[in-house]
């Protein structure tokens, strides 16, 4: 190992139960592919597939060891440094003060063995600054040591007493078994169906049973192929919707069994933590001083159910579909009340604010935007079908097309909304995946104006608040120009005042009746 | 084409032009990108003798050459900048027009940047970054000597600024 020079923070190592859990978790992974070796390699005799197993056991556990020895980390008073790697060297560091979640997950395996995987999530720095680190794994009272000691960075927190003093605990939320009924409605439902038919292909294998061998199946197809085609149709399309309720049942107990939302308080500052997971549990923490904001997202079956998620706006988190979620699939209310008390305010002065309608020129807009490429899919099959004999039923079909462009882009426009409150910029949009922003305005560090040819000639632009936390940016959409620009000065004195033309300017031909950009007074 | 005072976003444009010689710089880039479209079409011609890549290859050199005579004076007209103690503000695009305000006290680093065209031209970029993924400021076309005069003013502008920008 090398030497360090002038350090007093010693190196630690992962827990030693790693030698035996790594190994573990990788033969777990590796299982479909031992079924297969053992299922085809039926041919070849014993003792090969004997070494061949015992080789590939040395192997992970070979793999195991060289992993722990070289895998070190250590936290100093100012950053968090996890060096790792044999013939690839990694060293990473996170400065800690800008530490924003820490993110405890522990699969089976860890938690046969009372071990804890911790993801520190930061705020990107410099470029040459990792977005984060993960300890794969440490036990599970190092790491809840851990997660208090890297969220509350008041440089003189000595980990020992910060462990002796239990933490205030506040529940704002608890798992309500009735919000299963949300489960099917959300996209893991797709989701669900894949598990379901795989799992259950997979038993049917490991059986050795093929599935057209079956009688009572074979008979059904038969049967099924002899009747009418709508028959066949509708008891497919019942077995996949049985499927996808299924799996997104399953799927919504695995993640969300034992939800709780609490807020710990811990030295100076405050975390919001969401716990979670039947099989794989986690708890995230997010930093809240440094949250920036909430979102409410309402796909839209989920919105037709009158359900919506609440996920909070914070730099470090996750960006896949799950990053940040506070809850799981919820009735609206629910949703909001939620964001209001991770935010500490009134749902009506964030996500549930009365949101200012976007101008006429707007729906103009949505609607060309959405029966445009719609038109030109309905002029191809009209084309297609009448070079195609047999695809002459395409053009009339694809009318059917129309309608529902239409829908989504009235439903878009009637969906676009913005205000501004006392400490937030909240603003809406989207028809198949619903958006209600709540961005705190002194999150704002910077915008972007944008303006194509098109929304030129109606004098619409669309503003972009610029932010560190969540997606970077939060788009309102179709504003007209005085507007975008009043909102923006509104939303963040002093930064663009210096660039504010005298407001007698001539708006030229935006037709809009709408409000005076006085009106955004906070 | 529309000109500025059409696009009624009460803001008053950044105040300095970018170089003169991001115009060459401008129209060699997309010469080279014509040329890669062209060269083909006139090599097949040669090769197979279709007779309608002839027709191909006249219709993309006039269009690239009215492309590249007409838009980078247009690009230079709209590309604008202005950096004042707050704030870094830009304005570019032709087709989408960007504006973007960046405060200075959230600016966290500062990059110049030299690419092979720029080098020959003696031009160069500035690339100023927030903490948002979403955030960079980019001055493109900036005289080699003026950008790298700007990079040293903003870096030492942003580091008098406290905080940890975020």
């Amino acid at each position: 190992m090398t030497t360090e020079l002038a350090v007093e923070t010693p190196w630690r190592r992962l827990d030693p139960r790693m030698l035996v859990v790594t190994p573990l978790g990788m033969a777990v992974r590796l299982l479909p592919a031992f079924a297969l070796v053992l299922i085809t390699g039926g041919g070849t005799d014993d003792r090969g597939r004997l070494i061949g197993t015992g080789v590939a056991i040395v192997l992970m556990v070979a793999l195991g060891v060289v992993r722990w020895r070289t895998t070190r980390y250590r936290i100093t008073p100012d950053r968090v440094e996890l060096h790792s790697g044999w013939l690839r060297r990694q060293r990473r560091s996170v400065p800690r003060d800008r530490i924003r979640t820490v993110d405890l997950t522990a699969k089976l395996e860890h938690r046969l063995f009372g071990l804890s995987v911790v993801k520190v999530g930061s705020a990107s720095g410099s470029s040459t600054e990792h977005h984060g680190l993960s300890l794969d794994a440490v036990s599970r009272a190092e790491a809840d040591l851990l997660r208090r000691e890297l969220l509350d960075h008041s440089p003189a927190s000595v980990p020992v007493a910060a462990a002796a003093a239990p933490a205030p605990v506040e529940v704002l939320a608890r798992l309500d078994w009735s919000w299963l009924r949300f489960a099917p409605l959300t996209f893991s439902s797709l989701a669900g169906v894949g598990v379901i038919a795989a799992a259950a292909f997979n038993i049917l294998t490991d059986l050795g049973v093929n599935p057209t061998e079956i009688g009572a199946v074979d008979d059904a197809a038969i049967r099924l192929s002899r009747g009418p085609v709508w028959a066949a149709v509708g008891v497919v399309a019942a077995i996949v919707l049985a499927a996808a309720v299924v799996g997104a049942v399953a799927l919504f107990t695995e993640r969300w069994f034992g939800y709780r939302l609490t807020r710990e308080r811990s030295g100076e500052g405050s975390a919001l933590r969401v716990h979670r997971g039947l099989l794989t549990r986690r708890s995230l923490s997010v930093a809240e001083r440094r949250m920036r904001g909430a979102e409410i997202v309402e796909p839209l079956l989920l919105r037709a159910g009158r359900g919506a998620q609440c996920r909070a706006l914070s730099a470090g988190l996750a960006r896949d579909a799950q990053g940040g979620v506070l809850q799981p699939p919820a009735p609206r209310a629910e949703a909001h009340r939620v964001a209001a008390a991770a935010l500490r305010e009134h749902p009506s002065e964030i996500t549930a604010a009365v949101l200012r309608r976007h101008p006429r020129a707007a729906l103009n807009r949505r609607m060309t935007r959405a029966l445009g490429p719609t038109s030109v899919l309905v002029v191809v099959a009209f084309v297609v079908g009448a070079l195609v004999p047999w695809l002459a039923w395409a053009g009339p079909t694809s009318l059917v097309l129309l309608p529902v462009a239409a829908l989504v882009g009235w439903d878009r426009y009637r969906n676009l909304g913005h205000e501004l409150t006392s400490r937030y910029l909240v603003s809406r949009q989207g028809s198949v995946a619903r958006r209600t922003v709540a961005l705190q305005r002194s999150g704002v560090i910077g915008w972007t104006v944008r303006q194509s040819i098109f929304q030129r000639r109606v004098g619409l632009v669309t503003l972009e608040a610029v932010t560190g936390a969540g997606a970077g940016g939060y788009a309102v959409l179709d504003l007209t120009a005085a507007d975008a620009v009043a909102l923006a000065d509104a939303a963040v004195p002093d930064l663009l005042a210096p660039f504010r033309m005298a407001p007698s300017v001539d708006h030229g031909k935006t037709a809009d009746g709408g409000s005076p950009s006085t009106t955004f007074s906070p | 084409m529309a000109t500025r005072t059409t696009t009624a976003l009460p803001l008053r444009p950044p105040a300095h032009q970018v170089s003169p010689r991001a115009v060459r710089w401008w129209q060699l880039r997309d010469l080279i990108t014509v040329l890669v479209l062209l060269v083909p079409q006139v090599v097949l011609e040669i090769v197979f003798g279709t007779g309608w890549l002839v027709v191909t290859a006249i219709v993309t050199a006039v269009s690239g050459a009215a492309y590249v005579l007409a838009v980078p004076p247009l690009l230079f007209r709209i590309h604008r900048w202005e950096i004042t103690d707050e704030a870094v503000y830009t304005l570019s695009g032709w087709l989408v027009r960007e504006w973007r305000i960046a405060p200075i006290s959230r600016v966290q680093t500062v990059d110049t940047e030299h690419g092979p065209l720029q080098q020959l031209l003696k031009l160069a970029s500035v690339t100023v970054t927030t903490a948002s993924a979403k955030g960079p400021v980019t001055i493109r076309g900036l005289d080699a000597a003026d950008a790298a005069e700007l990079a040293r003013v903003l870096t030492e502008t942003t580091q008098a600024s406290v905080g940890d920008a975020t």
